[in-house]
């Protein structure tokens, strides 16, 4: 009889993962415990452990094998030897190619990116990295510093390498002590220094928010102008997956709220190069809202290692004519994917705004094309109190009042703290078929 | 200790008279509404920071916290432009935007005046932290109120410290109250600067009201950071002669308790050593004495006739 080894999923966000080792050979006897392979995941390398013991009857895939989607069978395992199977050294079965190629365009890593023809598509979570490097190799005032950046190669694997390029003075992991090293980083910047602060997840930024803000923010106004912190504060942000109300929080219109910071939030490698970039080079304290699900998302990039994008400037994602989502971040896929189903069948024609910038405000760009289109709908991961949404309301009510054909809708999370279950967490977060029902509530259909 | 020079000697007491005169003269300008929100004065505790002054070299850093008039003062910068903030004025050192309690002066590495309590203990480890990462071999000193001693922050910004052997000076000015908690009733345990032993920080107490005890203790702790053996710990023992800030009637401390330590006087005692040397004469130092009443006059002149920040001051600075 076999039981069927699966593909474990070994974090929170991991849809899939790579065969970087057999550590067992068909054939063999293994007892409960033993580690039988290495797998990497989105975040790290880590190994499997057989949970029965018994004999590997065979293995499904071959060391290398990318992209292996979560309870997927990975080996077999019978429960008496079978004479029939011969301990073999590297004859696997042949993996399923089909398979592979139909998961490679989803989430990937790294690693995998390197084998890409196409150069120029990479992961969300190497663009990042890609553009500190960069800016680290330009200007040695540049500097990370956080917990699991260095020796760890980062929590989420977006710190991967620097330590191996830059050595422990330019790369150096903390302890766990955000309000700490929150200051340290502040009180360098003010002396001149450029700190890159990574919050493991900007949920522990709130251990550290007075020196963001009664520091990093107000410093420059309350010296006359004497003195300013270049710096910038990153991480992911926002929701995870089923990490609960203490890990899932969205803070744009926290931070966004306070002068004298500045907020991003990228939403494809393309705009997290550009704004990164654009981050790190400015003499001002700035938030920079990363999310985890996107660290895997693949996306064309410019090489131009001086390409950014300036702040305050929308990207028009998709033009349309007949209603405006403005939206930013992980929402702006989902936007994206309603704004297809509403062609499909409801035949609208929708613009989709991607502020990428949240504080300055593109505020012509919203306006324009509500000028345009007459509807707006606005999406995003945060409370509904006073949220980004909240802000672009009162802006188009105040500048675009006499065009507008409806009520705006504003598709925020719920006003509850994240809750754990899987399908509470559904219902907790905006999904494509609230935005389709939002755009034609203000469409009148 | 490097044996001080008559020019030494009255460089202290100039500077601990200057400040005193200052503050009382804050004092005064409050009540008359010339000053608002929050003042907190440093009479009293005029030593601590003349005495660390006599250790420092042009290119450390100091940040300190709110109550920071005499810090400025003792780091040389201009009490005019110094008042002029106190009172509002776009003279001031932050152009009327920060107040008594958040001054900077850049150019003379003066990091501040900070309005949290423990906030400026994080930051100016990160300036200590900037020295060593440029190897300039200069040093921050870092002040601290015995009421933040009991802020997280602090021990956060203790362990970076030593872990990273940064070269920070802590310099506790114990004046016995928090506000108006006294520091046995806010403080377990025994002396605050035993609680850099748990991260292998060494540090002492020591008589902040003698200037020449500082003056000892801050130039071997100056030493110890500079040479890169890590942070170090001093706790000067002071006593702040007016309530918490200007609005504080001090009620929680006796008349007894405040006039044991106007008794041993900080500016007495130098003023009795330059008269027990003879380095000057009780008529000098009146003279001396005159020059700076006239001096605060004068900085009190500046800033009633400075202007007002001009309305569009109110949205510059926000971002640069």
């Amino acid at each position: 009889m076999s039981t069927e080894i699966l593909m474990p999923a070994l974090s929170p966000t991991m849809t899939e993962g790579n065969l970087t080792k057999w550590l067992v050979k068909e054939g063999q006897e293994i007892k409960a415990g033993d580690v039988i392979a290495e797998i990497e995941t989105d975040k790290a390398t880590m190994e499997v452990e057989a949970v029965d013991e018994g004999f590997v009857e065979k293995l499904l895939y071959k060391e290398g094998d990318i992209n292996i989607p979560v309870n997927k069978p990975i080996a077999l395992i019978s429960s008496e030897k079978d004479s029939s199977i011969e301990i073999k050294d590297k004859k696997f079965e042949k993996s399923s190619k089909k398979e592979i190629n139909k998961t490679k365009e989803s989430n990937s890593n790294a690693q995998e990116v390197n084998k890409d023809p196409n150069k120029d598509t990479i992961t969300m979570r190497q663009a990042i990295r890609d553009t500190i490097a960069e800016e680290m190799r330009k200007e040695k005032k540049v500097f990370i510093l956080g917990e699991e950046v260095a020796e760890y190669q980062g929590a989420y694997k977006v710190t991967q390498g620097l330590l191996d390029e830059f050595g422990k003075k330019r790369v150096i992991d903390t302890p766990i002590s955000e309000h700490g090293f929150t200051g340290l980083a502040v009180g360098a910047a003010f002396k001149g220094l450029i700190p890159i602060v990574e919050f493991m997840t900007f949920n522990f930024s709130m251990q550290a928010i007075d020196q963001i803000i009664n520091s990093a923010a107000k410093t420059l106004y309350m010296s006359g102008g004497q003195i300013n912190c270049p710096i910038v504060f990153r991480g992911p942000n926002g929701a995870a997956a089923q990490v609960a109300a203490q890990h899932s929080q969205d803070f744009s219109s926290w931070y966004a709220h306070v002068p004298g910071l500045k907020v991003v939030s990228p939403s494809t490698p393309l705009n997290a190069k550009g704004l990164l970039r654009e981050a790190i080079r400015d003499p001002n304290p700035v938030i920079f809202l990363e999310n985890e699900i996107l660290y895997g998302l693949k996306g064309e990039i410019l090489s131009d290692e001086n390409f950014t994008i300036p702040f305050g400037k929308a990207n028009i994602a998709k033009e349309g004519k007949d209603t405006t989502i403005v939206t930013y971040s992980i929402m702006l896929h989902k936007s994206l994917e309603a704004a297809k189903i509403l062609q499909e069948k409801h035949n609208l024609d929708i613009e989709v705004i991607d502020l990428q910038s949240l504080r300055p405000l593109d505020s012509e760009t919203i306006i324009n094309s509500v000028k345009k289109t007459n509807r707006i709908v606005t999406v995003e991961e945060s409370w509904p109190f006073a949220s980004i949404g909240s802000e672009i309301v009162n802006l188009v009510q105040k500048n675009a009042f006499d065009y507008l054909d409806a009520p705006i809708i504003k598709i925020n999370s719920a006003d509850v703290p994240m809750p754990y279950s899987s399908e509470l967490e559904k219902l907790y977060l905006p999904q494509i078929d609230d935005i389709v029902k939002a755009v034609k509530e203000v469409n009148y259909i | 200790m490097k044996k001080l020079s008559k020019a030494d000697h009255l460089k202290i007491f100039s500077y601990m008279l200057k400040i005193r005169r200052f503050e009382e003269r804050s004092a005064q300008l409050y009540g008359m509404g010339h000053i608002g929100g929050f003042c907190h004065l440093y009479i009293g505790q005029e030593a601590v920071v003349v005495g660390v002054l006599m250790t420092i070299k042009k290119n450390d850093s100091v940040v300190t916290t709110y109550r920071d008039h005499g810090h400025m003062i003792a780091r040389g910068l201009n009490p005019k432009k110094i008042m002029a903030e106190l009172t509002g004025r776009s003279d001031g050192y932050s152009a009327g935007k920060g107040g008594s309690m958040h001054m900077f002066s850049k150019e003379n590495n003066f990091y501040g005046g900070h309005g949290i309590v423990g906030a400026q203990v994080p930051i100016g480890t990160g300036i200590a932290f900037t020295h060593k990462y440029n190897g300039d071999k200069n040093i921050c000193r870092t002040y601290i109120g015995d009421g933040a001693m009991n802020n997280g922050q602090v021990f956060e910004a203790f362990n970076l410290a030593a872990l990273w052997q940064l070269p920070v000076l802590y310099i506790i000015e114990n004046n016995k109250y928090g506000m108006g908690t006294a520091v046995d009733r806010a403080a377990a345990g025994s002396h605050l600067y035993k609680r850099g032993e748990a991260f292998g920080i060494k540090g002492e107490i020591l008589d902040g009201m003698n200037v020449y005890s500082v003056i000892k203790a801050a130039e071997k702790a100056g030493e110890y950071v500079r040479s890169g053996k890590g942070p170090y710990i001093l706790e000067v023992q002071t006593y702040r002669y007016r309530g918490h800030s200007m609005s504080d009637p001090a009620k929680y401390r006796t008349k007894d308790e405040l006039e044991k330590y106007k008794n041993s006087d900080p500016i007495e005692i130098v003023k009795e050593e330059i008269l027990k040397k003879k380095i000057a004469s009780k008529k000098e130092l009146e003279k001396l004495n005159k020059e700076i009443i006239e001096e605060i006059k004068s900085a009190v002149d500046f800033a009633l006739e400075s202007n007002f920040p001009s309305s569009e001051e109110l949205y510059t600075d926000v971002y640069i």
